[in-house]
């Protein structure tokens, strides 16, 4: 844990390797990478453990339930599953496994959490709408020149753009 | 003669998953090596001080979209078995509009928030928490707000249809936007570096 984090790769170099991963599931798989599908998958796991009656009126939910399949055997499940090895452990060889809290230099630890916690939530309930996140509609859907990921892609960002000075105390 | 690939649906239910396992973690690492796990590096993009995120997203898309167009060009991969999100415009504006929000909240997106969390940043966590929980709410609140959702269904809909170009025509667009993308980051950057003005 001691050892100096190596720099992060070139921008446009990581660019060109991610962008041959995500070929890659087009070529084998048919089909891109995605993030919170995965989310929605597990979430709609938990619930109908939790709540079978309940989770199966949400219509929400009942698209995750309607091929008899359970949501946990998804594709984006394992994939994610992956990202989080591949990142711990690319993480672990650059010597850049930390257990930090990062913040902006103005924000205490409590409120950057609470911060995190309100962003998730507000990008899940994006993603619902969206029906995708910056991977499956903005990486996958943007490559496949879909309108309503380069909607999303345009609309995602404007309005980061449209918020960031309101929110400035959080990171700068 | 028909394309080879993708091969899809000739594997069964255990390889597919196996398959998305390795895709993953390769996913995983190419964020981590780009340095998409730190909050700080993605918020700098909001704040033109680091364009790592356009930088690497755009080169991805461009490279994915590249090898597309040339995999079907050479009848080596059958565009038509390859699976494009559905277009549901006004949803996906209005969730675009949401996820941006979250997204400067966070400093951190779905997947880039995965990768924090495995890197021991415990605001990576807490934002994986915040999306379940998101996930959830609006999962279970689906039956007063799904028909919002459901709006401006228009199928498969791409930017060539609608922008009236080929195919072709519509990637070389996307790459020279890509290009000048590029030169206004380098710009920006050396600007917030002070070695430049504006």
């Amino acid at each position: 844990m001691s050892r100096t984090p190596q720099p992060y790769a070139d921008p446009y170099r990581a660019g060109v390797a991610l962008g041959l991963v995500l070929l890659a599931a087009f070529v084998v798989m048919g089909r891109g990478l995605g993030a919170s599908g995965a989310f929605a998958s597990t979430t709609t796991e938990v619930a109908t453990l939790v709540a079978p009656q309940r989770a199966a009126q949400s219509p929400y939910f009942a698209r995750y339930l309607a091929d008899g399949v359970p949501p946990w055997r998804d594709w984006l499940v394992f994939e994610i599953l992956g990202v989080v090895i591949g990142g711990g452990l690319s993480a672990w060889l650059a010597g850049r496994l930390r257990r930090t809290v990062e913040r902006g230099p103005r924000l205490a630890t409590g409120p950057r959490l609470t911060f995190a916690f309100a962003g998730g939530g507000t990008m899940g309930l994006g993603a619902v709408l969206a029906r995708g996140c910056t991977s499956g509609q903005a990486l996958t859907g943007g490559a496949l020149l879909s309108l309503g990921s380069w909607v999303f892609i345009v609309a995602a960002f404007g309005a980061a753009y449209a918020v960031a000075p309101l929110l400035r105390r959080l990171w700068t | 003669m028909s394309a080879p690939l993708p091969l899809g649906a000739t594997l069964g239910e255990s390889s597919s998953l196996a398959i998305a396992f390795v895709i993953g973690i390769a996913f995983g690492a190419t964020l981590e090596r780009a340095g998409l796990g730190s909050a700080r590096k993605l918020a700098g993009q909001f704040y033109l001080t680091d364009l790592t995120v356009l930088k690497v997203m755009f080169s991805a898309i461009v490279t994915a979209m590249l090898g597309l167009f040339w995999l079907g060009r050479l009848g080596v991969l059958d565009l038509t078995r390859v699976y494009v999100p559905e277009t549901y415009l006004v949803p996906q504006l209005a969730g675009g509009l949401v996820f941006g929000a979250g997204f400067v909240l966070a400093g951190l997106c779905p997947g880039t928030s995965c990768v924090a969390a495995a890197t021991g940043r415990i605001d990576g966590a807490v934002t994986v928490a915040g999306m379940f929980a998101g996930v959830l709410v609006t999962g279970a609140a689906f039956g007063s707000i799904g028909g919002f959702a459901e709006r401006t269904a228009l199928g498969v809909r791409r930017l060539p249809d609608v922008l009236h170009l080929s195919y072709g025509a519509t990637v070389l667009v996307v790459v020279v936007a890509a290009l000048a993308a590029f030169a206004i980051a380098e710009r920006l950057e050396r600007v917030a570096r002070g070695e430049e003005q504006v």
